[in-house]
């Protein structure tokens, strides 16, 4: 009785910061290793080497669906971003003929003023989101699981098939108007 | 876990792709930047959907439907640059100021010159 009492008291216990689990210890490493990679993202002045760091900034991202128990997010994540949207960002690089190497004018003009309004926005949101989920806890380790595979195709295919469609729709639109938008006029006249 | 976590980082990237979206200069980091933005918000959206343990889901099927409107996006964005690169020759926002209410003063002429022959060294 006392037993079921004090892990009743340890499971409903307010989880202290200064005591963090393996997950959390992992969590955080991974998230510094993905804070890390997209400022060198945004920072870096070799065009070709910030796809690249995207690239590790999007897997970093994917690992921590993992960590938060998103299993199918993560592999879709790992498929689209990391597999494709790279991908077609490294081809708009070379299509625009983007200089290898490092190119000065990377950064525009206006960088003091960009680093000043976002560190301004990532103090308030950084302060309004610490003051306002200081307590909350997620629980992980619950007897349902929460984004494997089964769960997420389920509920995609039995209550999200309207946007699931509609989603299809807008899909064959871009691929249209892409095709549309970079196809060459040379021929037929000049349109 | 902490939801503070999750949230913090969310928060953290969201302000490094707003950076560089304010600070680039090439369009297609521009385009890289609204990604890292887009993943901030796709990972608030998990973090809070495990949180909030919901019945349908909510947060993952969202998250789903945003990777696919960013794929969609990140196409025809990318098309819209190739073809503005195809006619002006740049990529660069800074310059693309066809649209800018401009003040009648000196300089303009010699940026128009230069935007000309750019376009006709790109034809």
């Amino acid at each position: 009785m006392t037993g079921a009492m004090t892990t009743l008291a340890a499971s409903t216990a307010p989880h202290g910061f200064l005591s963090p689990t393996g997950v959390e210890i992992v969590f955080l490493l991974v998230g510094l290793a993905t804070l890390g990679a997209a400022v060198v993202t945004v920072t870096t002045k070799q065009l070709v080497h910030a796809a690249l760091w995207l690239v590790v900034a999007l897997g970093g991202l994917a690992v921590e669906y993992l960590l938060l128990t998103a299993e199918f997010i993560a592999w879709v994540q790992v498929l689209i971003y990391v597999g494709s949207v790279v991908v077609l960002l490294l081809f708009g690089l070379m299509l625009t003929k983007a200089p290898i190497g490092r190119s000065p004018d990377a950064d525009s003009g206006n960088r003091w003023a960009a680093l000043g309004v976002a560190a301004a926005a990532a103090a308030a949101l950084v302060w309004v989101v610490v003051d306002a989920f200081r307590t909350t806890w997620i629980g992980l380790d619950g007897d349902a699981p929460q984004g494997t595979t089964k769960v997420s195709g389920e509920i995609l295919f039995r209550h999200w098939v309207l946007p699931f469609e509609a989603l299809s729709v807008l899909l064959l639109a871009a691929l249209v108007g892409a095709i549309v938008l970079s196809r060459k006029r040379d021929k037929e006249g000049e349109r | 876990m902490h939801l503070v976590y999750p949230a913090v980082l969310a928060a953290l990237l969201f302000c490094t792709g707003l950076y560089g979206v304010l600070a680039r200069r090439n369009a297609i980091l521009v385009l890289m930047s609204v990604e890292l933005m887009l993943n901030a918000v796709n990972l608030n959206l998990v973090a809070f959907d495990v949180w909030l343990r919901d019945e349908l889901h909510a947060g993952q099927a969202l998250t789903l439907f945003t990777i696919a409107i960013a794929a969609a996006e990140i196409g025809i964005g990318l098309a819209i640059v190739l073809q503005v690169h195809r006619n002006r020759g740049t990529a660069d926002v800074d310059r693309l100021r066809d649209l800018r209410d401009d003040a009648p003063d000196a300089g303009s002429d010699t940026e128009r010159a230069d935007r000309e022959e750019k376009a006709e060294a790109a034809a």
